[in-house]
């Protein structure tokens, strides 16, 4: 019984998903009861499932990032140029993920060092770094033909036994790291007496500034990972890269039950609200419906969940206060 | 009762503003203290430069004997010194047991929080408070604590990690009658257990039914002390009016 109360978020948005596609599997049981499309789900909602994962952190925290999109970008096209210029993926890959890191971190410095509100500070950076990424590579969109043949992109994102798509398991893993970051390290505590009430979080003497700086360059880490892995899987790396990703990140950690507020939230919910994210369109469009529907019954989703949890979250206050 | 606390002729001014105007002031084990005074008398800096919030413009803090030359609360607290505030002391989502453990966690060969061992802890703790039976478990969120429960945690926490020094911040304002007896039951307790304790309260008639010894402040110096033999709840409003003319 302990454990129904302490997850019931997480069973819930479970059962959602459960729910949703059981629904889908009756309406288009060609689509849903077959291999392949959950092979192409394995493909696609990683990219999401990583950054969402560090975004929940992030959200936890308090604070918000809009700029991870233009870092996925950025650290995409170094990790493009560095591989390129060195022949070697694995060195383009650690350029990347520590220029994605960097970025975030200096996310981080701004907002703890000036005190500039995270979503103005990451709006202008999310401009800046996209106009820099354009400068950079002319707005053109870069081939890398060579990743085929690397044997170190079979390692990032190559098929295990033939059939499951490598970055399905990196994104498995990135959310396990995270949900013991979150749920069993001091960093991760301090985040949600951060994200609860930051003064309070000062006063209990905890590392206010270094903890909101990290979480920043955590989810610069994710945007980076998740943006290597998207251009090797598609063999090229384009300068919009990461645009249409913001909505769903977001969506992905909403819909998991993670607090507008900030002190609450699971990975596991964020995992499973990115699923839930990325199967929509597919059920939609493989049901019969026009795909225009796609982002109606998202914004549906999300709003329905978010309410969901603001008014438990208000009667649970009102028993409090009597 | 030898001083376990003694500040001298502490200053802390921010900008042209001179919260502390060389304050004298002491702590003794095994004693309440009652620290008293208007809004901008300097109580509460002074609570936060002890709780190393702060440190002072000049003027020395000695504890021990020895004087404290790093002033933050993570130092304070290795010195033994606690402090509850009134609305920030504890975080309301968080259950008792993170709440109880935060920034000292127990950690296993790892460096990983030890949840099993926190919350075996935290259960010893609200067991010893007497809230077991409350239906208050280690993994209540803090949220559906009254207020002064979560006063009581907060206090249960500083005598857990061993606080010489318990600072608490208004404790009783905005309690419920019957709340407040709790509060004041906990602040006994921890005196009994000899342990000093420094109360910031509005309330002459709170901090006379606990303390052993009253300090008014005004306007950041100190306007008088006394002990609570040879004076009177009514005498000691008197003065507390005089201190504010």
């Amino acid at each position: 019984m302990n454990f129904i109360r302490n997850n019931k978020n997480q069973l819930l948005i479970t059962l959602v998903l459960a729910v949703l596609w059981s629904f889908f599997a009756l309406k288009a049981p060609q689509a849903f009861l077959s291999g392949s499309i959950y092979m192409t789900f394995l493909s696609t909602i990683p990219f999401i499932t990583i950054v969402a994962t560090a975004m929940t952190l992030v959200v936890v925290t308090g604070e918000m990032d809009l700029s991870f999109a233009s870092n996925m970008a950025m650290s995409g096209f170094v990790f493009a140029w560095t591989s390129q210029t060195s022949g070697s993926v694995l060195l383009g890959a650690a350029a990347g993920l520590a220029a994605g890191s960097c970025i975030g971190a200096l996310n981080g410095l701004m907002i703890t060092v000036t005190g500039v509100p995270a979503i103005v500070a990451t709006i202008g950076f999310d401009f800046f770094w996209r106009g820099t990424v354009m400068l950079l590579s002319n707005g053109t969109t870069r081939t890398l033909e060579f990743l085929n043949s690397s044997p170190s992109t079979a390692f990032f994102i190559g098929r295990v036994c033939g059939v499951l798509p490598a970055q399905s398991l990196w994104a498995l893993v990135f959310a396990m790291v995270t949900a013991l970051i979150y749920h069993r390290t001091s960093w991760g505590d301090d985040l949600r007496f951060i994200g609860d009430d930051r003064e309070a979080a000062k006063m209990l003497g905890l590392p206010v500034s270094a903890a909101r700086a990290g979480v920043f360059a955590y989810l610069g880490f994710a945007a980076a990972l998740s943006g290597i892995l998207a251009t090797m899987e598609m063999g090229n790396w384009w300068p919009t890269q990461g645009d249409g990703y913001l909505l769903l990140v977001f969506a992905s950690v909403f819909i998991g039950g993670t607090s507008v507020y900030g002190g609450s939230g699971t990975v596991w919910g964020t995992f499973v609200g990115s699923v839930i994210m990325g199967i929509i369109e597919a059920g939609i469009v493989s049901s019969g419906w026009s795909g225009f529907w796609t982002r109606f019954v998202d914004g549906l989703t999300l709003l329905a969940s978010v309410s969901f949890y603001a008014l438990a979250s208000k009667k649970k206050r009102w028993t409090a206060n009597g | 009762m030898s001083n376990i606390l003694e500040m001298r002729a502490v200053r802390k001014s921010f900008g042209s503003v001179h919260a502390l105007r060389g304050v004298d002031f002491s702590l003794a084990e095994g004693e309440i203290t009652a620290l008293l005074g208007d809004n901008g008398a300097g109580k509460s800096t002074l609570a936060k430069i002890i709780s190393g919030l702060y440190a002072p413009t000049s003027g020395q803090v000695l504890i021990d004997g020895a004087q404290v030359t790093k002033f933050s609360v993570k130092h304070a607290r290795q010195l033994g010194v606690e402090t509850v505030y009134q609305d920030r002391a504890l975080g309301y989502s968080q259950p008792l047991w993170r709440n109880l453990f935060a920034g000292r966690h127990l950690t296993n060969c790892f460096g990983l929080i030890n949840a099993a061992a926190e919350k075996q802890a935290a259960a010893d703790i609200i067991a010893q408070l007497g809230l077991s039976g409350a239906g208050v478990s280690p993994d209540t969120p803090a949220l559906l604590l009254s207020g002064g429960e979560r006063q009581g945690l907060a206090i249960g926490r500083a005598m857990h990690f061993k606080a010489r020094i318990v600072i608490l911040d208004e404790p009783t304002t905005a309690l419920a009658v019957g709340e407040v007896e709790k509060v004041l039951d906990f602040m006994r307790r921890v005196k009994q257990e000899g342990r000093s304790v420094m109360v910031i309260t509005h309330s002459v008639e709170h901090a006379w039914r606990v303390a052993d010894r009253f300090v008014v402040l005004s306007h950041g110096k100190i306007f008088g002390e006394w002990r609570r033999q040879g004076l009177t709840a009514g005498s000691l409003l008197e003065k507390l009016i005089e201190a504010e003319k």
